[in-house]
């Protein structure tokens, strides 16, 4: 009896704390435009299908109907081999956030591993990790991945597989400095006492508590992951033609972009929306889940 | 003084230590064999022995890794596969151009960034405030090599300003300029900004204020130089943030620097050139990064006599 109340009263509190950090959140319009471009552009992704067909109208050449202006046929007109820039994009829209969303839970995930136990465990297994990550860190993200790709060669498993490593020392670096803040505190010690392992307090007691940060850090890595993607494919390193990616298909239109301007401008302004969505998506949840950071 | 550049620069030995050894390893572990790239694909089998016995290619990965960074500390970085060319020489016909791009990338950024985020943080929550605002998130959220393509469509071939590739005048490097700045920029703007508002409501503010300091003094003597040191991090950290832009924007407006041959090298697999330029840069993000931490002294006194006491 006491047991299910007990349970009943944690139940509670947890929601409102949610609920008010939502409270807060949504005060600020501005992260609320950002959820709103950010859910269409996922449902977009995801249900890309239904819209229009993968085979047919993003990848099949039709040469007849190469260059077409947009227009009310061809949304946003079509392609050097004649394929509709509209379908084209929307399948970039898939490619660009599931690279970018896996990415950051791959390098998340191993992060937190790293940083936590280095920041839980303290003294030399610290130091040692952490001087790592710092080697790690000192090469410049972009380098490091196209070195990764260098070895690994092109196409998207490698670019996920490149861009997860290079992001590990950040979420390490930000995982231990909120394990760092969390650990001493009373709580942590009376769980020890009970006698809980390690990894039960990492996962349960430490880790909820320094969740912010890595929330708000992991939304605006996948940003700049998203950037990094497109960089890679635009000078060739990244995602191959004829996959439909948003920097590749400005790389195939760079030489016609006299004639053919939209060609270009049109996939970048999907970048920027999604990116800017994820950008201001992270901002508004920091001042929301700290509003002391707000000025 | 000294002995803390001196202390901070043989920190950097061990980094430049681990990077090599990551990059090596990476490499090694790279599929294609360079002697079948270096002799063509009809070489015999014996040419084939003979070219990686002298290469060294036989001997195990350690004492491969230590024979390289031998030579790289003579100044030996080994030999192209492609071009068959020193890669040192490759390396430093094209180090000026990056070199260019990024110092002037970092300048506009600076110069711009800097003074927009004072008067955003000066008239905060007015319109130019929002303005300076939504232009920093505008400026971190398109691609960097986006801008750079819609500055060459409006200035380069609507308006015929300014031209489109290439590196021999001080114009060609307007454009890459502003390209490589934009994202940096924006994060400027934003540090200056948030910085300085907190400064302004500290004490010492109120002080002079009280005092009667003009506002034009108090912004720019009181509050902006304690403003200054975060800023400076993020400027230092930006320039390894811009080598790695330098690789985008050189490609899209055809500067050879070190970016375009990486990015050549990678495709044609010419290991030896990879390397080097990794190596290179992050040397240079290295040696950045120590020249920041040196400023940061100059900046704030307060940590000259802290590291006196604990001399």
């Amino acid at each position: 009896m006491t047991e299910q109340k007990e349970k009943q009263r944690i139940v509670v509190k947890k929601k409102s704390q949610i609920a008010s950090i939502w409270h807060r959140f949504k005060k600020n319009r501005l992260a609320l435009f950002g959820v709103a471009v950010f859910v269409s552009m996922l449902l977009v992704a995801v249900f890309a299908d239904f819209i229009v067909d993968y085979e047919k109208d993003a990848l099949m050449q039709n040469m007849a109907q190469r260059f077409q202006r947009p227009s009310g046929e061809h949304w946003f007109g079509t392609d050097n081999f004649g394929r509709d820039l509209f379908a084209r994009i929307i399948f970039g829209a898939r490619i660009s956030l599931f690279v970018g969303v896996i990415t950051i839970s791959l390098s998340l995930f191993v992060g937190s591993v790293i940083g936590a136990s280095a920041g839980y465990y303290g003294g030399r297994v610290d130091n040692i990790m952490m001087r790592i990550m710092d080697v790690f860190l000192a090469i410049p993200q972009m380098i490091m991945a196209i070195s990764i790709v260098a070895a690994l060669g092109t196409g998207m498993m490698n670019i996920l597989i490149a861009l997860s490593i290079a992001q590990i020392p950040r979420f390490a670096r930000i995982v231990r400095s909120s394990i760092l803040t969390v650990k001493c505190q009373d709580f942590i010690e009376a769980a020890r006492a009970c006698g809980t392992s390690d990894t039960r307090i990492i996962a349960k007691h430490i880790l909820p508590n320094a969740i912010g940060p890595i929330v708000v850090q992991a939304t605006l890595s996948v940003a700049s992951t998203i950037l990094i993607i497109a960089a890679l494919s635009f000078v060739g390193l990244g995602i191959q033609p004829p996959t439909p990616e948003w920097g590749s298909m400005m790389a195939d239109a760079k030489s016609q972009m006299r004639y053919h301007e939209y060609l270009i401008i049109i996939p970048g302004i999907f970048i920027a929306l999604t990116v800017m969505s994820l950008n201001v998506i992270g901002d508004g949840l920091r001042d929301a889940l700290d509003p002391r950071l707000k000025n | 003084m000294l002995r803390y550049i001196a202390k901070r620069s043989l920190m950097m030995i061990p980094v430049l230590l681990g990077i090599s050894l990551i990059v090596f390893s990476i490499m090694e572990l790279t599929p294609g064999d360079p002697v079948s790239l270096m002799l063509g694909e009809g070489a015999s089998e014996q040419a084939v022995q003979e070219l990686r016995e002298q290469m060294g290619l036989n001997d195990n990965f350690f004492i491969k890794y230590v024979r390289y960074v031998k030579n790289a500390v003579t100044g030996d970085l080994g030999i192209s596969y492609r071009n068959k060319v020193p890669v040192i020489s490759e390396i430093t016909s094209r180090f000026p151009t990056t070199l260019n791009l990024t110092f002037w990338g970092v300048v506009l950024s600076v110069v711009i960034g800097i003074p927009v985020g004072i008067i955003s943080a000066v008239k905060q929550y007015t319109i130019i405030d929002s303005m300076s605002l939504l232009a920093a998130l505008i400026l971190t959220s398109m691609p960097a090599f986006w801008l750079g393509l819609m500055l060459i469509l409006l200035f380069s071939l609507k308006w015929n300003l300014l031209p489109a590739t290439g590196v021999s005048t001080w114009q060609h490097f307007i454009m890459p300029a502003i390209t490589l700045a934009a994202a940096s920029m924006a994060t400027i703007i934003r540090m200056t900004r948030s910085t300085m508002l907190e400064v302004v409501r500290q004490d010492y503010i109120r002080t002079a204020r009280a005092k009667g300091a003009s506002e034009f003094r108090i912004v720019y003597k009181h509050a902006l130089r304690n403003a200054l040191l975060p800023v400076v991090t993020v400027v230092g950290l930006n320039f390894g943030y811009q080598l790695g832009g330098a690789i985008v924007t050189e490609s899209v407006f055809a500067m050879p620097g070190i970016g375009t041959l990486m990015v050549a090298a990678v495709r044609t697999k010419d290991t030896p050139i990879v390397m080097a330029s990794v190596l290179f840069v992050a040397f240079l993000a290295g040696v950045i990064n120590l020249i920041v931490d040196v400023l940061y002294v100059y900046i704030d006194p307060r940590l000259k006599s802290e590291y006196v006491k604990n001399k």
